[in-house]
């Protein structure tokens, strides 16, 4: 993963985006495949979605993100759309996991939502710790998450992590 | 200083006093996959390179979601579950068996003390027998296939006290869709909700089976209940000798402590589209509906049915409506059988299909049309949650939806 991420375009959403709204029922369980759940992430929410999003998008919204079902094909259509960071002022804890789990940047931070507008260009620097506006050339601290779960994310997920390791990663790095 | 109950459930797993903030690894004593989730874990699983899972015997597949199949897509699906299962001669309960998470409190996977984690949402529903459960996604599964252990960070605990007394036609169904109305969608985010009080106590094992199913619509890692003598009669136990049952300590640090006296409750509903839209049934106004679903992990129980079909007994449904009963298992629909509960519900106009998910996940029996009203017992009203965004979905409780089918509009059932 590079450690500077520079987002092409940003797509904002509103509170409580459930899992349903980024994946609907009538194609969630069809397939496993991210790139037959990409055409279809987010039409619940905004049907031209998967048309306007692309490689290198970031998703930026209000509260509890994510809500509803486990359903990992969510983040998964997402990822297979390109889709590289979501930063919301809350998500729903299992939508957060799951999103790491594949290799997807998510941030918590009411701030950053509240000083994002339309046309932004935003740098996610993971490393470092913080989230350039570069427009206003503004910087956003982000509280970094736990060492083992910042390495499932740099891995690209926890199945990249495991075969390039041979471990999961709370075998390797206690997060105790 | 005390501890939580969730607290003690961790500490007991990992053997060392864990408070709420920890991050822990710990052992897992099941978990669950569904058709919905396991096809996604099993590949996670292919990809680990893993020749063999860490214990078949506590790893339990379900086809519930969409039971049977509708789609070829999906029938493949669930023939790559059923080989999974066979070649590592793991548990997989096939089409018509119920809904998972029925599955796992009936057959007795769960018990007091137990850490289990399910890719399902509604893991957190056995938590009312006094387990910590919780939901997960596919890959988490796949890693606990593999190694049978999981991280986790220790819940804080937002504990509610209930007390008074249930009244008439209002169930834990009204109680639950109450308190997230009070807490809100994300109000228990990543934390362990505790259920107490006298109205907890009184309270069957099915309802608060009902209760902690819901936990996760305010956003909670997990519902809990302390064990008590009913849930020993429940799972066929011994009762303690030990004296006292695991419970929170009156002195633990609790995030937030609630407390609500229920005696008054209406019945209540959640409005479209969002689990804390809730109101008394009373202030919805006039609303006509199409289909009526009584069944899911959160109102599927034998006593739904029973409170249902008392209702409709005699009567008929009202004809512009499909009254959709699923038994939430194979067992419960041969109580119910027994019982005479089906003949009640046949005779009085209503559907009656296999075990299993039925319309709530949207998948497949029972997709509603745009502009189409459900009542549904089930408890997720997001949109597009039954399979089409321009429909609306009220939930409410088993009681409300068999008045309600039989008026054709959503119906207060104290006046039944």
């Amino acid at each position: 993963m590079v450690e500077r991420l520079r987002s092409r375009k940003l797509h904002f959403f509103g509170d409580n985006i459930s899992t349903d709204l980024i994946i609907p029922g009538k194609y969630k369980f069809r397939t496993t495949k991210a790139e037959d759940l990409a055409p279809h992430a987010m039409e619940g929410a905004d049907p031209q979605f998967s048309a306007k999003a692309g490689d290198g998008d970031f998703i930026i919204a209000e509260e509890n993100f994510g809500c509803g079902s486990s359903r990992e094909q969510a983040p998964l259509a997402l990822k297979g759309l390109g889709i590289k960071a979501i930063i919301a002022k809350s998500f729903a804890r299992i939508f957060f996991r799951n999103a790491i789990n594949l290799g997807l940047i998510v941030i918590e931070s009411r701030e950053i939502v509240e000083n994002t507008k339309k046309g932004d260009v935003l740098v996610i620097d993971v490393k470092e710790g913080y989230v350039e506006n570069v427009q206003e050339k503004r910087r956003f601290i982000i509280e970094p998450l736990p060492r083992f779960l910042s390495e499932i994310i740099e891995a690209g997920g926890v199945t990249a992590y495991y075969k390039t390791r041979g471990k999961l990663p709370w075998q390797t790095s206690s997060p105790e | 200083m005390g501890q939580t109950l969730v607290e003690k459930l961790f500490s007991k797993a990992v053997k060392r006093e864990v408070k709420a903030g920890e991050f822990v690894v710990a052992d897992i004593d099941y978990t669950m996959a569904h058709d919905g989730t396991a096809p996604l874990a099993i590949e996670a699983f292919q990809e680990f390179g893993a020749k063999t899972v860490w214990d078949r015997e506590k790893i339990i597949l379900v086809i519930d979601h969409i039971a049977p199949s509708a789609v070829e897509s999906v029938s493949a699906l669930h023939k790559m579950m059923r080989a999974f299962a066979a070649k590592h001669r793991i548990k997989l309960y096939d089409v018509g068996s119920g809904v998972c998470h029925q599955l796992m409190v009936e057959e007795g996977y769960v018990q007091p003390g137990s850490i289990i984690v399910g890719a399902d949402s509604h893991t957190c529903t056995y938590g009312a027998l006094g387990a910590f459960a919780t939901g997960i996604g596919s890959t988490d599964a796949a890693a606990v296939f593999l190694s049978g252990k999981l991280w986790f960070r220790i819940p804080e605990t937002l504990r509610v006290e209930l007390s008074g007394v249930l009244p008439r036609r209002v169930g834990a169904k009204d109680v639950i869709l109450y308190l997230i109305g009070q807490i809100g969608a994300a109000g228990a985010t990543y934390k362990s909700v505790e259920f107490v009080g006298p109205v907890v106590q009184d309270m069957g094992v099915e309802g608060r089976l009902t209760m902690c199913n819901m936990a996760v619509e305010m956003g909670a890692k997990n519902g809990v209940i302390a064990a008590d003598s009913k849930t020993r009669t429940f799972l066929g136990l011994g009762q303690s000798t030990a004296g006292a049952e695991v419970q929170g300590d009156a002195d633990a640090a609790y995030a937030s402590n609630l407390a609500f006296d229920i005696s008054t409750l209406p019945p209540q509903v959640a409005c479209p589209s969002m689990v804390d839209n809730v109101k008394p049934v009373s202030e919805v106004g006039d609303i006509a509906v199409d289909q009526v679903f009584l069944g899911s992990c959160t109102n599927g129980r034998i006593s739904d049915l029973r409170t249902a079909a008392h209702l409709l007994r005699g009567k008929r449904v009202h004809r512009r409506v499909r009254a959709l009963v699923i038994p939430a298992s194979r067992s419960i629909y041969l109580h119910a059988l027994a019982e005479g509960l089906i003949e009640i519900f046949v005779k009085a106009g209503c559907t009656v299909c296999n075990p299993g998910c039925g319309p709530c996940c949207g998948t497949h029996q029972g997709i509603l049309a745009p502009g189409e009203v459900c009542a549904s017992t089930s408890n997720r009203n997001f949109v597009g949650r039954m399979g089409c965004a321009e429909a609306d979905i009220y939930l409410v409780s088993p009681a409300t939806a068999a008045v309600s089918a039989l008026t054709g509009r959503i119906t207060d059932p104290r006046g039944s």
